[in-house]
């Protein structure tokens, strides 16, 4: 699926767009950053609760397209504009992780 | 042995922020230089965790990348406190991390393990007191 099917869903507000028209593998959940960077795939959606730079740092270095906060969590200004600049989306929702995770995948995932 | 690459990159200690912005000018520079792909996620990752241990524990130091037709060489040198221990430190889970580090999403223990596996060599010279050396080569 395209990145741009996240925007769909209405439980995802879209803060930042990146590149709507990306290819997405999977959906990625882990907020330890040591973890997360030793295994998410690239082209991955990266559902987290981490909503910093350091996370942005880690899915520039890893070439994940879009990062989910989950749980209502708000990034910190940092966040969002080294995103604009890296051009890698953001989402916010109130969903629990798992629960977004799995709507995503439902989504067009396989 | 062909032409070397050489980069040198100085780690602000103070600004957490911004750690990770030499492992990504690294990055950028392999893939122009159309280095395989595994052999880039396995010195983003090197970097970045030996970048951020830098941040965290040592006030910043200077990090050197030495490109070659055989392989990918960073060393990373720090003034910091040293390594007691290092087979401790090695450990998976062993972190001093402080807390304020932790609610960032680190100090799990895992940079030196990390920096290990994803490295195919990699040595720890450290005097305590006085600094830590990290040399770290992958493999083209």
């Amino acid at each position: 699926m395209k990145l741009k099917t996240i925007s769909e869903l209405p439980e995802c507000r879209l803060l930042v767009e990146g590149s709507p028209d990306r290819e997405i593998s999977k959906v990625f959940c882990c907020d330890l950053l040591s973890i997360a960077m030793s295994r998410i795939p690239g082209g991955s959606v990266w559902v987290t609760v981490m909503g910093n730079k350091n996370t942005l740092a880690v899915a520039t270095l890893m070439d994940v397209p879009c990062i989910v906060l989950a749980e209502g969590i708000s990034p910190d200004q940092g966040m969002i504009s080294k995103a604009e600049e890296e051009g890698i989306a953001i989402y916010t929702t109130e969903l629990p992780v798992f629960d977004i995770a799995l709507k995503i995948h439902e989504a067009g995932i396989s | 042995m062909g032409d070397q690459l050489i980069f040198t990159y100085i780690i602000d200690g103070d600004d957490f922020t911004r750690a990770g912005e030499a492992s990504s000018s690294v990055k950028n520079k392999l893939k122009m230089l159309g280095v395989n792909s595994e052999a880039i996620r396995k010195t983003a990752i090197a970097m970045y965790e030996g970048e951020i241990n830098m941040v965290i524990h040592a006030d910043g130091g200077t990090i050197t990348v030495t490109i070659s037709d055989t392989d990918i060489t960073m060393v990373l040198a720090d003034k910091g406190p040293g390594i007691p221990d290092i087979g401790k430190a090695m450990q998976e889970g062993f972190s001093t991390a402080r807390e304020e580090v932790r609610s960032l999403g680190f100090g799990a223990g895992m940079g030196l393990p990390n920096m290990k596996r994803f490295t195919d060599e990699m040595q720890i010279d450290t005097v305590v007191g006085q600094g830590t050396t990290i040399t770290m080569k992958v493999n083209l």
